[in-house]
């Protein structure tokens, strides 16, 4: 049901409710937690990349004084995994090593320097395995894959699926193009290193503080971990110096400081450094990828077949679910009417890949954009053209059975075109100068939870006292996002409230309801949702308590902004609130969100892609290259989104301008690369993200396609806006100099190496051209949806 | 965070106190500390023991114009003080204003800069890392991983300042127990990644001293990733002296290419004595390229470092002659 906001509060541009605590360094974030008989806990990391644990000899940390205890891998043995297909991780490592930097040992100190000496006198002894870097190692058969029994090769996951019939729509086109691309990997790198507390409490439960986004992820793994029942555990996710996804899975440190305060009966408290940061990753999977495209010779697409294959790290991780994003979200900005997707993830010696702002859908988004223009050129199209000929419809359904509702996609083609001149300046500005265009789609949440269950995703409980205080309960962890502000924004519009008037109690697995966690861009959608029922029904006591004590039809009772209006009357909000109490007693609601059934297709992988709802983005990006030095500039971006509705238009805009300058990072510079095993550079030194001066100017353009299923129509914005960004970079220097770098970052070095094959007489590209020597299994087919048959 | 291993530290208030200090075997001099600390933090100096602190000598402070026109800066003048103070030459200040982040510069200082340790991204890496490797010469081993054929440390001079100040043949104060001289700050280097300073352990560096530029010409450039916080990974700077049209001086330095900054006296006679059009500075340029060896030790490739040569000498030789008015550059 479509809820219009009648107050002023859900669309203005006010403050963040935790603003203030943000900006003068009151909010506690993790470690700023400190107990008076708080132990420091630290892991002992493998500085191998791929060995066997001989033997691990603690005595002599155990013998140090200030040592309170040591950990193996023998104390928690139970594997865990963040998907139930991935069950592949330890909390120390049993047996064997995967990575630089996986977790072996761990001490429980006085103080941190007592902890770091006491690891140094664990003694480890490991016998080095040949390690496996790349993923054309990966697909060889070796004697000791890097999980489960050799010979065998390294791969993780593959997919192969087809729907439609592709090759008689490669018969049918008039041109046929591939294309190779190459996306390196990068990382979060937000500015809070993880850490975790945890303490037994007076009642003899286990309280565990992380910098985590999904706290309720944290607290099945660490029941099933600790060998303790849920009701023995509580999580409280603290606010986080930024997440990204990197704080979406479940790490080493938590389940450690948990087993280490069980263990000493002590406070323990874990920070990671920078550089377990880098190692602990789940970041950007690298991913090479491969595009055929059938066109009409008016740009239409008649097929598509994608192929991709991601280097996944060490472990599982989001990896399966990750490697499914790379095929599934083609579909949902262009109209592809027969579409074949085969990927492949395998398992090297490096840092576990996984969810990162975008999860697995940027590196095709890069590929297929780039694609496209190169497929307008030698069709004679303009960028926009070719993809006007193909979008996707509003209300429609994709042939690999997502569904589309709110689409305001072509507004935002439409709306950036013009914002930025595009027609007139493209391949008409001087040498060096260009601008590219690139569109991307993100879900506003995964529509199928991560563990199966027929439970709602999201669920709110709202109360209200006699002063009128309305609180909020809510799972949803902020981590910088601004899911806090969204739902007392949300709430408050409902009950014509003043979003800083609420109280918002987040992320406590003891004190709120479900929500699943801030990944996938769901929380808006789901916990607002949730949060929107809630209120509604809040408000709907209020009414029907206020209509019957002044004996008034509940029609003629309404809401206002911070006031009760009926027949005349004006109570105040909490005038209002006490009659309602005295009529009801506690005045509480509750609400759920669980997404409709119906928006997905009925196969192996259906289960990734489907989302309630859609957010979609176009890019124009304006460069300036230096074809002396390879350095490129960007001049200025311009981005439209359709959020739907913009909850907190400060927010969104501040999303947006996020997303910009993550994605700039990624398109010129940021690269979690390796010499074999080893990390090129983990610090934020030798990690390039930009800085304020690499930072252009953006012109963001909000689009507003009210979503019939969103609360109040809104969107996501945290993830989409950043996908469109690269490939529109990449586009833009193709039209400055001539040159097509098809991977990221794109270094200068690349740059010249591109500039110089043109010179030479070649097409002027930096690139991958082949392909892995793996052989995928033939397509599953799948029916395609009755308007494509 | 990484944590700091356990030193002592002491603050002399008087240079004498702190030569003595230094006599002690472990100890190491802090100025600013923004490059000490972190590479304390990785463990890059197992050895040390006492953190000598050189921040309450008045004396090693302040900037004074001397008689002769030179600018005498105190060690622990910091960069920041540096790039505000107009009394020193816009190059010279160009050149601080170009090291580190504007947080770095209000703590870091001339003196610091001057002597910063030689970089490697086999050495300026956690100790946890470095683990994973065998550990590199610098780092107590035997072989140095970015050219392990030769027993010899390439890591790379960092410093933005030093190149600038040589090439406005700038000469450096030191203080040590024999008492004080003066030396050209290019005798301060020496090109070995290990030992990259000639100056005794306990000498203190106290003051840079820069000539007046007159009508020379001065400027530096500066190759790095990013606008701001990276260290150089080229560093190019001149300076040049006309009669008329004719370029009667000319110093050619480059930095972050070898261990010591390095000037180019072969480029610098390209230069001289003539008139310095576009051909001129364009040869002079290739022959800078030709003249150095980048290795795989920072950022971007060694080979894209040594494409940047000439490029980075040319544009700054260019905008020194466009400055001048001395000759039209195409």
């Amino acid at each position: 049901m479509r809820i219009d906001p009648t107050h002023g509060i859900v669309g203005a541009a006010g403050p963040r409710v935790d603003g203030l605590a943000q900006a003068t360094g009151t909010l506690r974030f993790l470690d700023d937690l400190a107990y008076p008989d708080m132990l420091w806990g630290k892991i002992l990391r493998s500085h191998h990349g791929h060995a066997r644990i001989v033997s691990i000899d603690t005595s002599r940390a155990e013998a140090l004084p200030g040592v309170h205890a040591v950990l193996t891998g023998a104390d928690l043995p139970v594997a865990f995994g963040l998907l139930p297909v991935s069950q592949d991780e330890h909390a120390l490592a049993v047996d064997k090593v995967r990575q630089v930097g996986d977790p072996v040992a761990a001490v429980a100190a006085d103080d941190p320097d007592v902890a770091e000496a006491a690891c140094e006198l664990i003694d480890v002894v490991y016998e080095p395995l040949p390690v496996v870097t790349s993923i054309e190692e990966a697909v060889a058969v070796v004697d000791e894959p890097i999980h489960g029994e050799g010979p065998r090769d390294n791969r993780h996951r593959e997919v192969s699926l087809e729907f439609g019939d592709v090759d008689a729509g490669f018969e049918a086109a008039d041109h046929v193009r591939e294309d190779v691309f190459f996306y390196q990997g990068n990382t979060h790198a937000a500015l809070e290193p993880h850490g975790a507390l945890a303490l037994v409490d007076e009642t003899g439960r286990l309280h565990l503080w992380s910098s985590t986004q999904v706290p309720h992820y944290l607290h099945r793994i660490a029941a099933k971990v600790l060998e303790l029942p849920e009701h023995r555990i509580r999580v409280t996710a603290n606010p986080t110096g930024g997440g990204f996804g990197a704080k979406t899975d479940v790490f080493s440190h938590e389940l450690v400081a948990a087993k280490l305060a069980l263990v000493t009966g002590r406070p323990v408290k874990i920070v990671l450094t920078r550089e377990e940061v880098f190692y602990c990753h789940r970041g950007r999977h690298p991913v090479l990828m491969w595009f055929k495209t059938g066109f009409t010779a008016d740009g239409r697409i008649t097929a598509m077949w994608c192929r991709t294959y991601l280097d996944g790290g060490a472990y599982g991780s989001y990896g399966a679910a990750s490697l499914l994003y790379t095929g599934q979200l083609q579909t949902t900005t262009y109209r592809i009417p027969a579409y074949r997707f085969q990927g492949a993830r395998f398992f090297t010696n490096k840092p576990a890949c996984g969810p990162k702002r975008g999860h697995g859908t940027p590196q095709p988004r890069f590929g297929l954009e780039i694609h496209l223009d190169k497929a307008a050129e030698d069709l004679g199209l303009d960028p926009v053209t070719i993809r006007k000929r193909n979008l996707v419809r509003p209300f429609s359904t994709t042939v690999n059975h997502l569904r589309i509702t709110s689409c305001g996609l072509e507004e935002c083609l439409d709306r950036v075109v013009a914002a930025s001149g595009f027609a007139d300046k493209h391949r008409s500005l001087p040498p060096g100068r260009g601008v590219g265009l690139a569109v991307g789609a993100y879900m506003s949440g995964a529509g199928l939870p991560i563990y199966f269950n027929d439970m709602p995703q999201s669920e709110v409980m709202v109360k209200v006292d006699r002063g009128g205080l309305v609180t909020v309960y809510s799972m949803a962890a902020d981590c910088g996002q601004g899911s806090t502000t969204m739902l007392a924004t949300v709430v408050g519009e409902a009950l014509g409230l003043d979003p800083g008037d609420l109280k918002v109690v987040t992320a406590d697995t003891d004190l709120t309801p479900i929500d699943l966690g801030s990944y996938s861009s769901r929380v808006t959608f789901m916990a607002g949702n949730a949060a929107l029922e809630a209120a509604m029904k809040l408000a709907d006591l209020v009414l029907t308590a206020v209509a019957d004590e002044l004996d008034v039809d509940p029609d003629e009772v309404a809401i206002g902004r911070g006031v009760v209006t009926a027949a005349g009357r004006e109570l105040t909000w909490a005038e209002a609130v006490r009659i309602a109490e005295a009529r009801w007693g506690l005045l509480s609601a509750t609400g759920s969100y669980k997404p409709p059934k119906d928006i997905k297709g009925d196969y192996k992988g259906a289960g990734v892609g489907p989302s309630p709802a859609y957010s979609y983005s176009a890019c124009v990006a304006e460069v300036d290259c230096d074809p002396e030095t390879g350095f490129v500039t960007v001049e200025k971006i311009w981005l439209a989104h359709d959020v739907g509705r913009a909850i907190n238009e400060l927010l969104v805009r501040g999303q947006v301008e996020g997303s910009v300058h993550m994605a700039l990072g990624e398109a010129l510079m940021e690269e979690q690369a390796f010499r074999g095993a080893l990390h090129d550079g983990p610090s934020l030194l030798d990690y390039k993200i930009p800085t304020v001066l690499e930072m252009p100017p953006v012109e963001t353009i909000l689009v507003e396609s009210v979503d019939p299923e969103g609360p109040f129509g809104a969107k996501e914005v945290g993830q989409g806006p950043l996908l469109p960004v690269m490939p529109a970079i990449a586009n833009a220097v193709h039209d400055a100099l001539g040159i097509r770098v098809d991977e990221v970052p794109l270094r200068p070095d690349k740059l010249l190496a591109a500039l110089r094959d043109l010179e030479r007489g070649g097409e002027g590209r930096y690139g991958p051209t082949k392909l892995p020597d793996y052989e995928f299994r033939s397509p599953l087919p799948v029916e395609p949806p009755p308007e494509f048959r | 965070m990484l944590r700091l291993p356990v030193l002592r530290h002491a603050a002399p208030t008087t240079l004498d106190e702190a030569i003595e200090l230094l006599a002690a075997e472990g100890t190491m001099l802090a100025a600013g500390g923004t490059d000490l600390v972190p590479n304390l933090k990785r463990r890059q100096y197992p050895e040390a023991k006492t953190i000598v602190s050189l921040r309450r000598i008045p004396e090693l402070r302040g900037i004074d114009l001397l008689d002769d026109g030179s600018l005498r800066i105190g060690a622990l003048t910091t960069l920041a003080e540096l790039v505000a103070d107009d009394r020193a030459a816009p190059a010279l200040r160009e050149a601080a204003r170009a090291v580190a982040s504007p947080q770095l510069r209000s703590r870091g200082t001339v003196g610091g800069n001057l002597c910063v340790d030689t970089r490697c991204h086999w050495l300026n890496v956690p100790e946890t890392w470095r683990r994973a490797a065998e550990p590199c010469l610098k780092a107590g081993g035997d072989t140095c991983w970015v050219a392990p054929a030769k027993r010899f440390c390439w890591a790379v001079s960092s410093t933005d300042l030093a190149p600038m100040a040589i090439a406005l043949d700038a000469t450096v104060e030191l203080a040590g127990p024999e008492g004080r001289r003066r030396i050209p700050l290019e005798e301060l280097y020496r090109n070995d990644g290990m030992a990259h300073l000639t100056k005794a352990p306990d000498e203190i560096l106290v003051a840079l001293v820069v000539p007046p530029l007159g009508d020379r010409r001065a400027g530096y450039r500066k190759l790095r990733r990013r606008g701001s916080i990276d260290f150089p990974i080229l560093g190019v700077a001149a300076r040049l002296g006309f009669d008329g049209e004719v370029c009667t001086d000319a110093r050619l330095v480059v930095g972050a290419i070898v261990s010591a900054p390095l000037r180019l006296p072969q480029v610098e006679a390209l230069l001289e004595g003539r008139p310095l059009d576009a051909a001129t500075i364009r040869a002079a340029a290739e022959a800078a390229g030709k003249a150095v060896r980048p290795m795989s030790n920072t950022d971007l490739t060694s080979r894209y470092r040594k494409r940047m040569v000439p490029v980075f000498v040319r544009r700054l030789l260019d905008e020194l002659v466009g400055a001048s008015g001395a000759t039209a550059t195409s």
